[in-house]
């Protein structure tokens, strides 16, 4: 039971912050409350049973209608067990902000700023949380499930 | 002297490189802030050949997702192609025949040469090397007319299908791969000679852009900037997919993580690609290329045609789409620059709920001021150059 070791070793240390887990398809995941992000980051990063040195992907899902309506997406790997993981952590819209891991994963940094530019999720603590793709002054956040596909917004002439 | 001094112009100039400047290639900016030569500070600006790939997707059905994966990396979208195949199939639960494994490994690592070649020619050509440029482009030329002859087209391939492929392997095929990698391999060691021990470029490139390798995992570097750096992680050999673990080949990396190591990696990897492409022309079994599955992979047009069973099943794939059950699945390749991750959402319906790409070049370009404070201007274009940003996929 290799694949489950992650999943086993954080319900161990954080049990009350689980609110879930599965393996489907062989993908570890974990449904994590937001409010330990860090700490279970940290975590993930520094236990010697685990050491999930890289930050492979970060994103966020609009599940609108459901409750909390976000989830960021973490994908860590492991370079020295050669193992996966994916944590989840819902965040609502009337809260919708997390904890940055950039202190974690400096990685982080230009994944944080695509989410909060492409889902309007704001990262606490972040160094510089600003718009990635769009420019400054764009309305809305276009991969939010009720921001319309034909919605146009053009950018004519120098920003400033 | 002190004189001379109070004259002197001393305070920090602020320059932008880009959006279009002539040695980047790609559409990128750099607001680069100077004190005389050296770099103060430097910051990226992105997100000029931003598309909104992620919304399409989600307008779209799960076929129609492929030629958008043309146009991430679109210097190897074979590789793209593959990716997201390979992702879907993981969330159906398919298993490709064996002979559709071998030909995506092919299409894979022709894909993988001409991206290399692409980087190291255009990496040379804006050192001055236009020599070596010339040779790799007739390199790369010819990788294409292979690719070209595969599926029709040399860079929207739109070749895979989710559970198959678009077409067999035309015939001649492997006298023709085997012809162009003899003329590839003497092209490879003109340009090797060219540069590997030319004094211009090794003074451009050595020690330049380097980086310790536990900060590179930090930053999340993947493919050849990472393995130059000294760390032997490929996602072909931590996680073998498609028939990459019956195949011999090797890792080259590197020490530094200098664009020096870089070319030398992506140099090797060009030799390791065609020895593995030979290996699978040779190990290729016969069979079919596509799963028989009516509901997920289009029948052949004959049976479409002749028979109502297959009619039907062609209509709704078509109309409504392939229906994946619910779930959600991470898969991840190695393209030409790093780990290129699919993260997928599925909601039962015919079009993907999420369909994330997780961009290679991104987290490279994000580590340019890191990699550029304190070096000189000059140095951004090497060290951009081995990074190989490529817009379409950065910025999707």
């Amino acid at each position: 039971m290799d694949a489950s070791v992650t999943l086993q070793r954080l319900t161990e240390r954080f049990g009350d912050s689980i609110l879930e887990t599965h393996s489907y398809r062989g993908d570890d995941t974990a449904v994590v409350k937001k409010e330990d992000i860090v700490a279970l980051c940290t975590f993930l990063r520094d236990d010697g049973k685990l050491l999930y040195n890289f930050m492979m992907d970060l994103t966020a899902v609009d599940y609108l209608g459901r409750e909390p309506r976000f989830e960021v997406v973490y994908h860590l790997y492991s370079l020295r067990y050669n193992r996966r993981v994916r944590i989840k952590a819902g965040v609502p819209e009337s809260d919708c902000s997390i904890d940055s891991i950039v202190p974690v994963w400096i990685a982080a940094d230009w994944f944080e700023r695509e989410v909060f530019d492409l889902y309007g999720i704001a990262f606490n603590g972040h160094p510089d949380l600003r718009r990635l793709l769009l420019y400054e002054g764009f309305e809305g956040h276009p991969l939010r499930k009720d921001y319309p596909v034909k919605k146009r917004q053009p950018l004519i002439g120098p920003i400033n | 002297m002190s004189e001379i001094a109070k004259d002197l112009h001393t305070e920090h100039m602020v320059i932008n490189m880009g959006p279009s400047h002539p040695v980047t290639h790609g559409t990128v900016k750099f607001l680069v802030t100077l004190d005389g030569e050296t770099i103060e500070d430097l910051k990226v600006e992105i997100g000029y050949l931003h598309r909104g790939f992620e919304k399409m997707c989600e307008s779209g059905t799960w076929y129609q997702v492929f030629p958008y994966t043309d146009r991430l990396n679109y210097v190897s979208p074979l590789i793209n192609n593959v990716g997201y195949a390979l992702a879907v199939e993981k969330l159906i639960g398919i298993d490709v025949p064996e002979r559709c494994k071998y030909v995506r490994v092919i299409a894979c690592e022709l894909s993988r040469i001409a991206d290399h070649m692409t980087n190291v020619a255009a990496g040379g050509l804006e050192l001055g090397a236009f020599t070596a440029f010339l040779y790799f482009v007739e390199a790369r030329e010819l990788v294409w007319d292979l690719i070209e002859m595969l599926c029709g087209a040399r860079v929207t391939t739109n070749y895979v299908r989710i559970g198959g492929l678009k077409n067999d392997l035309p015939d001649g095929f492997k006298q023709k791969t085997l012809e162009v990698f003899k003329r590839c391999r003497v092209l490879w060691s003109d340009v090797n000679k060219l540069l590997t021990k030319n004094r211009v470029f090794i003074d451009r490139v050595r020690d330049v852009g380097t980086m310790p390798a536990e900060e590179a995992i930090a930053y999340g570097f993947t493919g050849p900037c990472l393995r130059a750096c000294g760390v032997p992680y490929d996602v072909r050999k931590a996680n073998p997919y498609l028939v990459y673990d019956r195949m011999d080949f090797e890792v080259p990396i590197g020490e530094t993580g200098d664009n020096f190591d870089k070319y030398l990696v992506r140099m090797e990897e060009i030799n390791q690609s065609m020895r593995i492409v030979e290996q699978a022309l040779e190990q290729l079994p016969g069979g079919p290329i596509n799963v028989d599955m009516p509901y997920y992979r289009w029948q052949s047009k004959d049976d479409i045609y002749n028979r109502i069973d297959s009619l039907i099943f062609h209509f709704k794939t078509v109309i409504e789409g392939i229906k994946p059950p619910p779930g959600e699945v991470y898969l991840a390749v190695e393209s030409g620059n790093g780990e290129l991750g699919f993260y997928l959402v599925s909601d039962g319906s015919g079009k993907p709920y999420k369909c994330r790409v997780r961009p290679p070049c991104f987290p490279l370009t994000a580590a340019m001021p890191r990699m550029m404070k304190g070096r000189l201007i000059a140095d951004i274009v090497p060290t951009f150059d081995m990074i190989n940003m490529i817009g379409g996929e950065c910025d999707r």
